[in-house]
């Protein structure tokens, strides 16, 4: 077994508002080890980002509130003074964000951003952090890193931006990289690019990855083990494998079929999920899908604990159904083609 | 495809004939404002819309597809070329003549969030068109917002809230609504679910496929997601640098690409299949779409393309129709057989490409794109 690097018990989220208290995150646990990819899945507003953040120590403030632990290496990240968590953040874990178009300072130069991050962690010269972050764009993947190092970001295209990004995110070396949405403001060949890149210097640099995004196509080629997320709690857990060929939970069957996809006929009808996400303010009683799922019953007012409920051990769910019904139930739902045919 | 429009099809059927459009945007420089360059963000595009059909317009951003949708309901003016909806050119009238064919022709755009003015209501938003157009009564209108409102699957008594009362998929509805209020025949949707989560994405389209049987509307449809544009289209337009470069039935283009372009922006699709993504082979597509203020000589693709030959950086090559109506413009053809080779004839005469190059200067380095270095150690499949 690798190292483990991360080990997240029961986090929870919680950020007081004028209208009222805000459960971003409700009762998270997962553990990374070294050299794997976990891959969370879910819509705006799950808390696939508020997690991400949290681990990063961004969510810190008078209106947050944190329950549970974060514990990189043994520390409680939850617990660190904000002075040591500038420490962890850069040096441990890096962070790569959603929008390359807006995480990069406009006015100045694409290497003095990088050189900014190396020297803030890191006692080294204005000289060596500078050939170290031409060496960082030459691993990412920028032409000319000697001379595009000096380019403002305006000068580089969406792609260029994201890897400039993942080079801030690399810079100190970290251990885990976390990657919130990194490819969704990418057009397909760009993206197909920067999921090769990020895979292969998870391997380079010997690291671990959270790859966060709502493209369960991507997430098929990248991660090793997924967190379906849905209203701030894990619905389903399990390898690639489980997610994919066993899904367990409602939802899971419902973003598998909502999806229109190139290697399978093309069905008259996609999947739909009525209605809309709950409000994180005011959450339905028991399972917070229950108002949006066909499958419900009586018992979905009580809400289902996170546990395996398959032969798989790893494989977790939160759903009352039996396992038998929702074997037979769920291709009408992932594979609506394949019913109408039937 | 008819060769000249007036055969085979009567003008009926089509809806909108577009030849030869090109949509150039000025670069101006220095004092005196001169144009030193030119955006070639369409260029020379040419295709034929049938009633009650949807046109699925893909290719990566800056390709010049949102342009083009544009142009052809002359929210932009085009630089050359024919726009003929319905029988007439539309591509010269002015303002007051092209008004009622507005009301023939809406769009509905990306950014629910953005699209809506946030200080009208519902009402009013969808209203508005009706009241530019002088339709009905006040009574009648606030009725058929209503009646719309119930179409896109909202309730007639949120008449009165405003935009951000509501979420991402439900505004993108009150943006169809307004689409819909003129009774349009033809709707030009440019990522139209682009912004929203999957599961609201679906019903989102499978809403614009009701829509389309019952008030038989024709699309075009601009999205930039593969799997979306299989899904709605009847057939596809295949746009790279302001060209279209493939444009055939929606399910050949998919199982039969010909143009290399077509094969690569396919295979970068994630499918969310482990198994299958594991055995698949990939074209990871090297650099970054060219700059369109200079695009490469010949075939725009060939500085990305793995077949390029000599050619392909000399000639620019026409669309050329490869049997069931699958055009493609390449010189290195993929899944064609010989015999359709022999075949194949050229569409339409194609305006000649040194055309578009000259008395454009050269001298914008400036900002752009690394052309054609060989930009990333990615290798090629995995």
């Amino acid at each position: 077994m690798a190292e483990l690097l991360l080990e997240v018990k029961n986090l929870k989220v919680q950020f007081a508002t004028e209208d009222g208290i805000v459960q971003a995150v409700d009762d998270i646990s997962f553990e990374l080890e070294r050299g794997k990819v976990l891959g969370i899945v879910g819509e705006s507003g799950s808390g696939k980002s508020v997690t991400s953040m949290t681990l990063m120590g961004l969510t810190r403030g008078v209106n947050a509130r944190f329950g549970g632990e974060v514990l990189y290496k043994g520390a409680d990240l939850l617990k660190v003074s904000d002075r040591d968590m500038q420490n962890y953040r850069g040096n441990e874990l890096g962070m790569i964000f959603q929008d390359p178009m807006t995480s990069l300072n406009p006015v100045y130069r694409i290497g003095d951003q990088i050189i900014e991050a190396i020297q803030a962690h890191e006692k080294v010269g204005k000289r060596a952090a500078r050939a170290r972050t031409v060496e960082l764009l030459r691993q990412v993947g920028i032409p000319n890193p000697e001379t595009r190092v000096d380019d403002f970001p305006h000068q580089f295209s969406g792609g260029m931006r994201q890897r400039a990004m993942i080079a801030i995110a690399l810079s100190c070396n970290p251990a885990v990289l976390i990657a919130d949405e990194p490819t969704t403001a990418l057009d397909v060949t760009i993206q197909a690019q920067i999921v090769e890149l990020i895979g292969r210097l998870k391997d380079d640099f010997d690291s671990a990855v959270i790859f966060i995004t709502h493209d369960l196509g991507v997430i098929a080629e990248i991660a090793d083990e997924i967190i379906v997320m849905y209203a701030g709690r894990v619905v389903e857990r399990g390898t690639k494998r489980d997610i994919f060929y066993d899904p367990q939970h409602p939802y899971t069957w419902g973003l598998l079929g909502s999806i229109p996809r190139l290697d399978r006929p093309r069905p008259e009808r996609l999947h739909t999920i009525e209605g809309l996400p709950p409000s994180l303010i005011n959450l339905p009683q028991g399972c917070k899908f229950r108002p949006r799922c066909p499958h419900a019953f009586e018992k979905c007012f009580e809400e289902p604990a996170l546990e395996s409920r398959v032969e798989v051990p790893g494989h977790l769910d939160r759903c009352w159904l039996d396992v038998e019904y929702k074997r037979a139930h769920r291709d009408e739902t992932i594979n609506p083609g394949s019913a109408e045919a039937a | 495809m008819t060769a000249d429009g007036q055969a085979g099809e009567s003008a009926e059927t089509l809806l909108l004939q577009v030849r030869h459009v090109k949509k150039y945007f000025p670069i101006r420089k220095g004092l005196l404002q001169r144009e030193v360059a030119h955006v070639h963000a369409v260029d020379d595009v040419s295709f034929e819309v049938r009633a009650g059909e949807t046109l699925g317009l893909v290719g990566e951003s800056g390709c010049g597809k949102s342009t083009l949708g544009r142009t052809l309901i002359r929210l932009l003016e085009p630089t050359a070329g024919e726009i003929i909806f319905q029988g007439a050119h539309i591509e010269k009238l002015g303002r007051r003549r092209l008004r009622p064919l507005r009301s023939e022709m809406q769009m509905v755009f990306q950014d629910p969030y953005a699209s809506l003015n946030p200080r009208k209501r519902v009402g009013t938003i969808v209203s508005d068109p009706m009241r530019i157009h002088n339709l009905g009564n006040r009574a009648e209108q606030k009725r058929r917002v209503g009646e719309i409102l119930e179409t896109v699957g909202l309730s007639p008594e949120h008449y009165n809230r405003f935009p951000h009362e509501f979420s991402g998929g439900q505004r993108q509805r009150i943006g169809i609504a307004r689409a819909l209020a003129l009774r349009p025949k033809l709707i030009i949707a440019d990522e139209p679910v682009s912004a929203l989560d999957v599961s609201i994405q679906s019903q989102m389209l499978n809403l614009l496929d009701e829509l389309q049987n019952e008030l038989q509307l024709t699309y075009i449809f601009i999205a930039h997601d593969l799997g979306v544009v299989r899904h709605v289209s009847d057939r596809i337009a295949v746009m790279y640098l302001g060209k279209i470069v493939e444009l055939s039935p929606a399910e050949e283009l998919y199982t039969r690409p010909i143009m290399p372009y077509t094969e690569a922006l396919l295979s970068a699709v994630p499918i969310p299949d482990p198994d299958l993504a594991e055995k698949r082979q990939r074209i990871v597509l090297e650099g970054d779409v060219p700059s369109p203020i200079n695009p490469p000589s010949g075939c725009r693709f060939h500085p990305r393309c793995r077949y390029a030959t000599d050619i392909c950086k000399q000639v620019e090559p026409p669309l050329v129709d490869y049997g069931n109506t699958h055009l493609a413009a390449c010189h290195h053809p993929l899944n064609v057989d010989e015999e359709t080779l022999r075949k194949a004839q050229v569409a339409e005469e194609e305006s000649p490409a040194a055309a578009d190059d000259t008395a454009l200067p050269q001298d914008t380095s400036g900002a752009s794109d690394p052309v054609g270095a060989p930009s990333t150690p990615d290798t090629h499949s995995r």
